[in-house]
């Protein structure tokens, strides 16, 4: 068997009884734990957010089962599976953007959704998974690092998309799309000089972008984040509230329940992108450590996966899922907390919300096939 | 084999390689920015808990919009056109309130309420928070605020709210020019800036109020309030003040728009009044009118379709909108561009025999005056508005020649007044007909256009000003509604400068000249078509009647009067300035379905300019 064939796939069975059931289903356990225990920790935050409402906790508990079958389910197909399914994720996805573009619905002044006649959709979700599956796909075809020609292919592959969906408008999407995929081509070697040189050419290219792409609510929401206090009624208002509520819940937090910002009503969109300052007024900074530390166990376990897989394309992909999780959760806490402008990111596993959490955990389903269908190599 | 085997191990060792380099360089990163996360929340939570928690937990601290008070409107002379006036709203804070239903049970024991004030309030519930006032009752009465008082310790989340509301004292007078404001609708919504506009609920919707909203407006201030866990206010802790709305002085006088709104009676028709020195307009009349007033709290229904489906339209602002052939007061102009364009000279006669008839066309166009004016030269023509000299004029100069002199005093454009809605009338040239109907232009068509029938068509407020740019010898100054803005704070007043357009050039004064003398003796001379308004004149005043058709006359069919319906009569037309040395009024009249412009709306325009006259004459 040479190593340019593909790689075939198998099941370790020198393991213990319990171990060797957790393989056979293809689920990786530290993993699951750290994840179990995130989602279980958001339940208890959205009970509070949601001012003490059983039926938001019940529906969200409904949508993690979903997300977790989702998971499970796509943990059973082999990374190689995966990688022949990419461009056509790809293209799928692609085509219901434009859709989205032409026939969408319109909610809260954006084009976003796709009616399906069951339910609606946002197909820039897909992207979330399609982007960096096919950037890891045009990157693996080829060895490391990435030729010329292949990484011109890889940024129009990632950019086409998030312009489509930044044009709908969904900054936030298009933020983590877009990072997706570069994650892959930095990962793949992408050389550091030409790094430097995009981002010295995005910076000059940022005036441009200011005045021609941006709606007027987005430079509105980059106008407050620079100034809050100059709107205090309109777009400023999120970021006072929420500070409001972090910074008043100090070293212990007011406890769970207790948060007056969010129970006094004074905290916007407490339950979706602005949990993180429920969580942190009731918990204090040692719960938001806490809350850290669990989503960098995740990510560290991500990372792990990463490093162990055995082709490229699995690297890349593990590698770029896990880090775009990072984003998720860098980009919501630092919007929270005031670090960050407001852009529309809910705070990972744990906002009140649907299609994102499926999208997360099928990633991780991704993950979890990656280390699980291991290949051997004779030694 | 074995050799490519090995070279693929070591690429793969080196892409490994590559990797595990960069996934450190991302771990890094990820270490990097963790710290600053982690450092933003200590910043937060630990140095500056104490800061955060005084604002969160014993006060709790709310932003409040305070409304800016809407800049008031007065007159040329300083009477009010609009204020504000309190009144006394009934708000529910849904938060404290247990039972809605029961609530709102009790409250309609105590007021009155309509189905439509309840489907309004559970509108406006689901846009506001919980803790915020939701309008249930505009403008209570004061035995409702009395009974509310004394039952308010019952009814939890109840509560009154002192707001000022626009009100025009002067009701139906001058309402189209005024305009109104009414509450904000979805579509305005959607183009304000929503920040500036917390706490106001309306917005000028017509007229002046509408056109200068964002001077009238002013700019939000807010007040930073700490409140008890009912959402009391305990105490201001931070107030930024509002700007308040400048106050708009018109160039309207009252006096005048009250002595044409009176001359009209139950007539329907419009008035311009402008000073041609600098292009104040000192009356704007739309006959009939409508109480503003009805319109600031929203009418009920019946009301408002009463006045939308009025065959009088009310709402319809004639002097900007109306659009109507210029009939015979169109002549001045032809005349003068007659003159100007070396076409006539003034001494020049011409005989009318009382019709005028093209070559190779049957059809006689016929004078107003059946036996004909016999030799007319130019200044008989107007005096007496002989139609035959001004169809042989017309066919002389072409209606491009015609159009194009017209163009240069405004005609077929919007005039550029400060308030929204005017239209642009309609001058007729050759290259229009071919562009709109795809037919040439016709002879008949320019013979009819000399005497200001056919496709042309101008507004009350264009005949006005054109009027006064004959007046002014061709310098055309833009009307403007506005003379001056004060600033509250300070009342200082600003005037606002006269706004010149491109002059309409003269060629020999002289022409100017004969032109208004002769509408000078429209009045003056015992044959002019408005001799009957010359009686006890104290100033030197020139005009020029017109009638314009409703509805086309056969050939040879006499135009009775009486046996035409009221709604297909003539309008009525006159056009006027004073004095005519140094003229500082210029007015333009029109009566719908009038009839003659000598006797009906001739005296409209003398009643106003007696009025102003008066007033000049005791104030310099």
């Amino acid at each position: 068997m040479s190593l340019l064939d593909p790689p075939a796939y198998t099941d370790d069975n020198r393991l213990g009884m319990g171990r060797r059931l957790l393989r056979q289903m293809h689920i990786d356990l530290p993993l699951l734990l750290s994840l179990l225990i995130l989602v279980g920790l958001g339940l208890f935050v959205l009970y509070s957010a949601a001012d003490q409402n059983p039926d938001k906790v019940i529906a969200q508990g409904l949508r993690l089962l979903l997300a977790f079958g989702v998971m499970l389910a796509i943990a059973q197909f082999d990374p190689y599976t995966l990688r022949f399914w990419s461009p056509w994720l790809y293209g799928v996805g692609l085509a219901m953007l434009i859709a989205v573009l032409v026939i969408g619905d319109v909610g809260k002044g954006a084009q976003r959704w796709l009616d399906l006649g069951l339910f609606r959709f946002q197909p820039s979700e897909i992207m979330k998974l399609a982007v960096p599956m096919m950037v890891a796909w045009t990157l693996s075809e080829s060895g490391l690092p990435p030729t010329r020609r292949r990484l011109l292919l890889a940024t129009g592959i990632l950019l086409f998309p998030t312009l489509l969906v930044a044009k709908q408008p969904d900054l936030g999407t298009a933020l983590l799309i877009a990072s997706s995929g570069l994650f892959v081509l930095l990962l793949a070697g992408l050389r550091w000089r030409v790094v430097l040189g995009v981002f010295l050419t995005l910076s000059a290219a940022a005036p441009v972008v200011w005045h021609y792409l941006l709606h007027d609510y987005q430079r509105r929401r980059v106008l407050t984040f620079l100034n809050p206090e100059n709107d205090p009624l309109g777009a400023g208002y999120h970021i006072i509230q929420s500070t409001i509520a972090i910074g008043s819940g100090g070293a212990y937090g007011k406890g769970w329940l207790n948060g007056t910002q969010s129970h006094l009503d004074f905290l916007p969109e407490r339950s979706t992108d602005f949990i993180f300052a429920v969580f942190s007024e009731e918990f204090g900074f040692l719960g938001a450590m806490l809350l850290l530390t669990l989503y960098l166990l995740v990510i560290g376990r991500g990372l792990y996966i990463a490093a162990q897989a055995q082709d490229t394309y699995s690297r890349l992909l593990a590698g770029s899922l896990t880090l775009t999780f990072f984003v998720y959760l860098f980009v919501n806490i630092g919007m929270v907390s005031g670090l960050l402008p407001v852009v529309g990111v809910p705070l990972p596993l744990i906002s009140y919300g649907g299609t994102s959490i499926v999208t997360l955990m099928a990633a991780f389903g991704m993950l979890m096939s990656i280390q699980t269908h291991r290949k051997l190599i004779a030694t | 084999m074995g050799q490519l085997a090995g070279l693929a191990l070591k690429d793969h060792l080196r892409e490994s390689h590559i990797f595990q380099q960069r996934l450190v360089v991302a771990m890094v990163m990820i270490g990097v920015l963790v710290l600053g996360l982690v450092a933003r929340l200590f910043w937060l939570q630990i140095v500056n808990q104490d800061h955060y928690a005084t604002l969160s937990e014993n006060n709790r601290v709310n932003v409040l919009p305070i409304p800016p008070t809407r800049g008031l409107i007065y007159d040329r002379n300083g009477v009010l056109l609009a204020q504000n006036l309190p009144s006394f709203t009934l708000e529910l804070v849904p938060e404290h309130i247990d039972d809605l239903a029961k609530t709102l049970d009790e409250l309609a024991k105590l007021v009155a309420l309509s189905d439509e004030d309840v489907l309004r309030f559970h509108r406006n519930r689901r846009k506001k928070r919980r803790f915020e006032g939701v309008p249930l009752r505009f403008r209570l009465s004061d035995a409702e605020v009395a009974r509310l008082a004394v039952n308010q310790y019952r009814l939890p989340g109840v509560q009154i709210r002192a707001e000022l509301t626009r009100h025009y004292p002067l009701g139906k007078l001058a309402a189209h020019a005024i305009g109104y404001v009414g509450r904000i609708n979805e579509r305005e919504l959607q183009r304000l800036d929503t920040s500036d506009y917390l706490g106001t609920s309306h917005i000028g919707k017509v007229g002046i109020e509408r056109a200068y909203e964002e001077l009238l407006h002013g700019h939000v201030g807010f007040q930073q309030v700490e409140t008890n866990a009912q959402g009391r206010t305990l105490k201001v802790l931070e107030r930024t003040l509002p700007e308040p709305g400048r106050n708009l002085y018109l160039n309207l006088d009252v006096r005048l728009q009250r002595v044409a709104e009176q001359a009209f009676g139950e007539r329907n028709g419009a008035l311009v009044a402008i000073d041609p020195r600098n292009g104040g307009v000192l009356a704007l009349v739309s006959m009939p009118t409508y109480d503003p007033n009805l319109f600031v709290n929203g009418l009920d229904t019946l009301t408002f379709k009463q006045l939308r489906e009025s065959p009088e339209r009310p709402l319809f602002n004639r002097a900007l909108r109306g659009q109507y052939p210029p009939g015979s007061t169109i002549k001045p102009f032809i005349g003068l561009a007659g003159l100007e364009l070396d076409e006539i000279r003034a001494d020049e006669p011409l005989n009318c025999p009382g019709w005028f008839m093209l070559k190779n066309d049957p059809r006689r166009y016929r004078d107003w005056k059946k036996t004909g004016h016999g030799e007319t030269d130019l200044t008989k023509a107007i005096v007496e508005s002989c139609d035959v000299y001004f169809y042989d004029l017309a066919m002389r100069l072409g209606i491009d020649r015609i159009h194009d002199y017209l163009a240069r005093f405004g005609l077929g454009k919007r005039t550029g007044i400060d308030i929204r809605g005017e239209l642009s009338g309609l001058l007729p040239s050759s290259s229009w007909k071919r562009r709109t109907y795809r037919t040439v232009w016709y002879p008949g068509e320019t013979l009819i256009a000399g005497i200001g029938q056919g496709f042309m068509l101008t507004t009350p407020l264009q005949l006005a000003t054109i009027t006064a740019t004959l007046a002014n010898h061709g310098q055309r100054m833009t009307p403007r509604m506005v003379m001056a803005i004060q600033d509250p704070d300070n009342a200082e007043r600003q005037a606002v400068a006269p706004l010149p357009q491109a002059p309409v050039p003269i060629v020999r004064r002289s022409d100017w000249d004969t032109i208004i003398d002769a509408m000078r003796q429209v009045v003056n001379s015992p044959h002019g078509t408005a001799r009957r308004i010359a009686r006890g004149l104290t100033y030197t005043l020139a005009g020029k009647t017109g009638t314009a058709q409703v509805f086309g006359i056969k050939q040879d069919e006499e135009y009775k009067e009486e046996e035409v319906h009221r709604k297909l009569r003539d309008h009525a037309l006159f056009i006027a300035f004073a004095p005519v040395e140094k003229p500082t009024i210029a007015v333009a009249v029109v009566v719908e379905n009038g009839g003659h412009g000598g006797s009906a709306a001739a005296p409209i325009a003398r009643k106003l300019i007696d009025a102003w006259m008066q007033r000049q004459g005791r104030s310099e």
